[in-house]
């Protein structure tokens, strides 16, 4: 680690790297099951637009507190919601990487997800930066402690159930 | 294209002889109906919202709203009066205000610098005596012939409500006692925003206008509830309609709040009595209003909605943005007084609604649908007959169309469609 907390090792850099290819490789593939398994048993996950980010207000379109209640959001949209079939397919930026005095990660990334919907009409759904708190666990993989979405802009076309 | 009354339609219209319980399709895809809608209740007799008092809490704040399609700005004057006009230059009709909200002394046009005072009236024309004694406004120009269009304004509740129509009773007389009542339980209170989204419906307006009226589908499309065994308690509830049936009033009530130790502690009421939820935080909630009622959605015509489920309270506002199409914003509030963990309830308690709520999502779509599911049909008729045919409100169940039986009934009497 250089003196600025910029990330120098490259070693670190691609294992970060890899979590956010995984995470979002996990979305795009449909392995809903998958996605809270990339956060931290406490962690967060907050889908905000621009707007409300800049001006600080807590909402999120889609909030979790924990990974039990992104379970519920798994179990909710495998068994509960209703929706017309559709995929994301996320393309994403290089990270720029902060490493904290406490051992986490800062990483920001900008990404661009399509939806495409099962009659095959494709449209840019959502595009944006993902402000990422990374943890380091025990067995030496990476966590999401923090990961917070911030959308471009505050219009969802018809609704979000999968997250970003 | 400029429609004066039902009867200058290209296709004559008129209702079917079974009433307000059937609904022609053809009301959702005709350009010269919603064209008529414009101008017979958008800039007709009706108040619409245009936005949140907190929106333009200083002098010289201005926020951006629309009434059916017109573009409008809100201000707010030096001396604290609110005002509302047309966001149309008296010069050339372009916009005068771009930015979404902001602060500041005068309105410029930028096309050619026309300023307008915060009432919306013309104080300043660039040129106005030409140059070196060229050009310039002929002599007669009178300024005061030349203002930003004015709305009669009204605030009600922390709601910024606009109309064309000067004659307009109070919003209190346009809601009746009891949607007014509902109105300042759910808002009369220092509001603070929590933050807004909005969600674009591929449908038109009057869907989601139905749909949120629509008592009889919440747990039929919605299984979020019943799919966690979440026991909501709540099942006692009435729908209750203004006088003139356009705007009405879905509550629930809950016989006790469920008061487990862990939560008694916290001074927080876990609104689940049991359930799957492995994220159980989502439904923290405390007794706010102390009146039984755990679920409030009101709907005032033509098109605002205001929830108060547990805590979570939303102003949500659906613009036309054309035939087929319909931006639905969610403003979220809390109150200047909520300590962090009121806050945080209610963020969480943000997830069950809104573009990904939890329990309502389905609304995004489940109007397009029928927006879809109609074309070709529009000389076919929606069959809205669950709970009668008639307009009685309905204290005792929830299982009722009524409510949107209220709406066509209010809409055909602004339309003139008999």
């Amino acid at each position: 680690m250089s003196d600025s907390g910029e990330v120098d090792d490259l070693a670190l850099r691609t294992r970060v790297e890899d979590l956010l290819l995984d995470y979002a490789h996990a979305i795009d593939d449909g392995d809903m099951q998958a996605w809270p398994g990339f956060f931290t048993e406490d962690g967060l996950y907050k889908i905000q637009s621009r707007e409300n980010y800049e001006a600080g207000l807590p909402m999120g379109v889609m909030f979790c507190e924990g990974a039990g209640m992104m379970r519920d959001r798994v179990l909710a949209l495998e068994t509960a919601n209703i929706f017309e079939p559709h995929t994301y397919s996320h393309v994403l930026g290089r990270p720029r990487l902060r490493l904290e005095a406490d051992g986490t990660i800062r990483a920001r990334s900008n990404f661009l997800v399509t939806r495409t919907m099962q009659e095959g009409r494709m449209d840019v759904f959502a595009a944006g930066k993902y402000l990422d708190r990374i943890a380091p666990q025990p067995d030496g993989g990476l966590k999401f402690a923090e990961r917070l979405v911030v959308l471009e802009s505050r219009r969802i076309d018809i609704l979000l159930v999968f997250p970003l | 294209m400029t429609l004066a009354t039902a009867d200058d339609l290209t296709q004559p219209f008129a209702w079917p002889d079974g009433g307000v319980s059937q609904v022609p399709y053809r009301l959702f895809s005709d350009p010269e109906i919603y064209a008529l809608e414009q101008q017979r209740i958008f800039r007709g007799p009706v108040w619409n919202f245009l936005c949140l008092e907190i929106d333009v809490r200083k002098p010289g704040d201005f926020k951006l709203a629309s009434v059916g399609e017109t573009p409008v700005v809100v201000t707010r004057d030096k001396d604290g009066a609110v005002h509302a006009f047309v966001n149309r230059c008296a010069h050339k009709g372009a916009l005068v205000c771009l930015k979404e909200r902001g602060n500041a002394a005068v309105l410029t046009c930028v096309y050619h610098s026309w300023s307008y005072n915060l009432k919306g009236e013309l104080q300043g024309i660039a040129f106005r005596n030409g140059i070196k004694g060229k050009g310039g406004m002929p002599a007669d120009f009178d300024p005061a012939q030349h203002r930003l269009q004015p709305l009669k304004v009204e605030v009600f509740s922390g709601l910024v409500f606009g109309s064309f129509d000067f004659a307009m009773p109070l919003v209190e007389s346009y809601l009746g006692p009891v949607m007014a009542k509902f109105v300042r339980r759910s808002l009369d209170k220092p509001l603070r925003p929590l933050g807004l989204q909005s969600q674009i419906l591929h449908n038109n307006w009057k869907l989601y206008a139905e749909n949120v009226r629509d008592s009889y589908h919440a747990t039929l499309l919605h299984t979020f509830y019943t799919t966690f065994k979440i026991n909501r308690l709540d099942m006692d509830g009435g729908i209750l309609m203004s006088d003139d049936t356009w705007h009405h009033i879905s509550y629930a009530k809950r016989d006790t709040w469920q008061e487990d130790a862990e939560y008694r502690k916290a001074g927080v009421h876990s609104a689940q009595f049991e359930s799957k939820l492995d994220g159980p935080q989502l439904l923290d909630a405390w007794d706010e209003e102390k009146d039984g009622i755990s679920h409030v959605v009101q709907s005032i015509f033509p098109n605002l909605a205001i929830h108060f489920t547990l805590n979570s309270i939303c102003v949500r506002f659906f613009a036309p943005r054309g035939l087929n199409e319909t931006e639905l914003f969610w403003f979220y509030l809390g109150t200047e007084s909520d300590t962090p963990a009121q806050e945080r309830m209610r963020v969480l308690q943000g997830n069950l609604t809104g573009a990904a709520g939890l329990v309502s999502l389905e609304d995004g779509c489940i109007n397009e649908f029928v927006q879809r599911g109609t074309r070709g049909s529009e000389d076919k008729i929606s069959f809205v007959e669950m709970g009668g045919r008639d307009l009685a409100p309905s204290e005792q169940s929830r299982a009722t169309e009524v409510s949107i039986r209220g709406f066509w009934a209010g809409y055909r009497r602004i339309m003139g469609f008999q």
